[in-house]
């Protein structure tokens, strides 16, 4: 856990005390929506379909058991009693009032929470590897990056107010679990030829109506460089980034248009000119940042203790969890236990107040108080000793969170679509809860292995779809709900973007597609383990289209 | 539009220029930028003082070569969401060294003030009288800043070394 300080709380109560400001000038018509409306945005409030809107950041996906409290108070309090977690690793709530907004992030304040640069023309809430700090194949912490140029970021003079939003990934293992390269920046940090650690610096992903996987334009950049070289990509990008249309407004737009080459050749003129300024990073700078990520006194513990062994011969059901939701921690004796906001029926990514109540008190039992967020819109509790893991699953199996589906069929990311939102052409959540309605038999889904599918409600991509192994997405055909299926989309270190199999499906038929594909798979692939996304890679997408296609 | 300096509304000694009107004697201006380019050897021996607006699309190393003569950078924010003048004016003040007024003009609203003045900027044609009036307030609204900019104030991140105030560590929130 990162330990906020007096100068983080004051900055914290400080833009409350702003926004709350702002709400009433709102209020008393001294501003206009629009002038508000970019105020508001970067506290993470939209103004959505039913209600307004607030996305509050959890900064790389760590929460302390007393933010997660936090949050389930303010869904109880303010909202309807439950929140949705979010592919960004944050936490949003759709039915809150604009006049008491400022009073929740008041409270949400008090534990060093807000809704800071959630949204808004800016540089947004960093994401990281949720499994950050207890992954066995790190190089080092990301966090501890992510919070140095988070901080660096957070209400930036000059970024405030960029062409459009600009996400910043970092990752630190050779497996991306942070999804890099598709973000405006991703830096993964590694070790060169000569042993040294520094940032491979990605540039220019996204997905939205133009999808691209970024660029990498300097592979490799030593620490000291970080926060200069960030401050020398974004000045480009603010500088010449489109103003002129909203939809070519991103990073991805001006490496496209200029060429990877000519970006990197802008950025690395005006680097020169700032790299040996007071950006560069002096080690006491970082090592104070290091100094406040706390990390649990861990106990010498022996893996696979016997009484694991016992019950995974004993109960088929703990079995069936702990090799699904069960992975490898870097300290002997202990696991990262993954939390499934997937039960079939439910909403991906939504929780209510009590289920935050209870994991959090679980997490102040079996796992030091912490509690990561996940991208793909799961909770993970990331030091839990092995010898726990019985009793931790019959209390998460209560709680509605051990659905054992993490990776696979039904563990589906999904945007919140035309149910809740403004933007959205179609419906996301229902598509989900059917498709998991269809792969409800475990024995199936353990059959068909790793499989991410994931939807957006319109163009804009907020479910990912472009990089779901099958990819859904949403559009409007002469009023009508209409969906196009992607296949072969990855976001991981070997990153790719889905292939369109052919013409749109009305709504009724896309879960009877997505079963054609899981039986063409099945029939295709080589060998029981060979993964869908890897039989996909090896035939094309054709047989899949061809089976999808003959019978409609 | 009020015009405030140093925390006060005060009144504008500068006339605008047009693109192709003659410039008045004697009195200060602030010229278009395109014109101010074409006719600089000009404008800058004249007997007041001389200032240029500055579209928000141009580099600012284009006025480098005059940055001694002027008297005045107005730079332009033809939206609030419209942010290039702040790289502008950070570049101006930190890379090229420009110390005369520095001012912002367009849709400036009380919620940038703080923004514009770590962006080195010093004069503010303030869209709105009620936020010209409320601006020492609205200026003063935050007392940290993470990053170091042209204002010249340590940010958080020094302070905590320099243990100013003193940093009190919390139990893990």
């Amino acid at each position: 856990m990162y330990v906020y300080d007096d100068l983080d709380r004051t900055l914290v109560t400080e833009r409350v005390a702003e926004f709350r400001d702002q709400v009433a000038r709102r209020l008393s018509g001294e501003l206009t929506e629009d002038e508000f409306k970019p105020l508001r945005l970067m506290n993470g409030v939209y103004l959505q379909l039913h209600a307004y809107m607030l996305r509050t950041a959890i900064p790389y996906g760590t929460l302390s058991s007393a933010q997660l409290r936090m949050l389930a108070h303010v869904a109880r309090r303010y909202d309807r009693g439950y929140g949705h977690f979010t592919t960004r690793q944050n936490i949003q709530y759709h039915w809150i009032k604009l006049e008491e907004l400022p009073d929740a992030m008041a409270d949400l304040a008090r534990v060093g929470m807000h809704g800071m640069q959630t949204s808004g023309n800016c540089v947004r809430n960093l994401t990281t590897d949720q499994w950050a700090g207890v992954a066995p194949d790190e190089i080092e912490d990301p966090r501890i990056w992510a919070e140095l140029v988070r901080q660096h970021v957070t209400l930036h003079p000059e970024f405030s107010f960029l062409p459009r939003k600009f996400k910043i990934a970092v990752g630190a293992s050779s497996r991306d679990r942070a999804a890099l390269r598709i973000h405006d920046l991703g830096l993964r940090l590694h070790r060169n030829g000569a042993g040294e650690l520094g940032f491979e610096v990605m540039v220019g992903g996204g997905l939205g109506r133009t999808p691209f996987l970024a660029k990498t334009i300097k592979a490799f950049l030593r620490k000291r460089d970080v926060l200069s070289y960030v401050e020398a990509i974004l000045r480009t990008y603010n500088e010449f980034g489109r103003r002129d249309n909203i939809y070519k407004a991103r990073i991805k737009i001006l490496v496209h248009e200029l060429g990877p080459e000519a970006f990197a050749k802008e950025v690395e003129t005006e680097w020169q000119n700032i790299k040996d300024g007071a950006l560069a990073l002096d080690p006491a700078v970082f090592a104070e940042i290091a100094g406040r990520f706390l990390y649990p006194a861990y106990a010498r513990l022996d893996d696979n203790p016997q009484e694991l062994a016992q019950l995974r011969r004993a109960d088929a059901g703990f079995e069936a969890w702990m090799g699904n939701s069960v992975a490898n921690h870097k300290v002997p004796g202990y696991s990262i236990v993954t939390l499934s906001l997937k039960p079939e029926g439910g909403t991906p990514g939504d929780a209510t107040a009590d289920q935050m109540d209870a994991v959090a008190d679980l997490a102040d039992h079996y796992s030091f108080g912490e509690i990561r967020v996940g991208h793909e819109q799961n909770l993970c509790l990331p030091h839990v000793a092995q010898r726990d893991l019985p009793e931790l699953w019959r209390a998460l199996e209560a709680v509605g969170v051990a659905t054992p589906n993490v990776g696979l069929v039904s563990d589906i990311i999904s945007c919140p679509g035309l149910d809740y939102c403004s933007l959205a052409n179609t419906r996301s959540i229902p598509i989900a809860q059917e498709i998991a309605r269809r792969f409800h038999d475990r024995d199936l889904a353990r059959q068909l292995g790793r499989l991410h599918i994931n939807i957006s409600g319109c163009i804009n991509a907020c479910g990912h779809h472009h990089v779901g192994h099958i990819g859904i997405l949403g559009v409007e055909k002469n009023g009508e709900e209409f969906y196009q299926i992607t296949l072969g989309g990855k976001a991981d270190e070997d990153a790719k973007l889905g292939m369109l199999i052919g013409p749109a499906v009305p709504y009724a038929q896309v879960a009877d597609v997505v079963e054609d594909i899981a039986a063409a798979y099945i029939e295709l692939r080589e060998r029981p383990d060979e993964l869908f996304i890897d039989t996909v890679k090896r035939t094309g997408v054709e047989p899949f289209k061809e089976r999808v296609y003959a019978a409609r | 539009m009020p015009l405030v300096k140093a925390g006060q509304i005060v009144n504008d000694p500068y006339v605008r220029a047009l693109d192709d009107a003659p410039i008045p004697d004697g009195v200060p201006v602030i010229a278009p930028g395109p014109r101010f380019l074409s006719d600089a050897s000009e404008l800058v021996v004249r007997d007041a003082p001389i200032g240029v607006l500055w579209p928000n699309d141009r580099r600012v190393a284009e006025l480098e070569p005059w940055l001694d003569d002027l008297s005045l950078v107005a730079l332009d924010f033809p939206k609030f969401r419209d942010g290039r003048a702040y790289s502008q004016a950070r570049l101006l003040r930190e890379r090229y060294g420009f110390r005369c007024e520095l001012r912002a003009t367009g849709d400036i609203l009380r919620d940038q003030f703080q923004f514009l003045l770590r962006a080195g900027f010093d004069s503010f044609e303030v869209k709105k009288p009620a936020d010209a009036r409320v601006f020492a307030e609205a200026a003063a609204r935050f007392s940290v800043f993470y990053q170091p900019s042209a204002d010249g104030r340590l940010p958080a991140l020094r302070r905590r070394l320099q243990g100013a105030p003193a940093v009190r560590v919390h139990d893990a929130v």
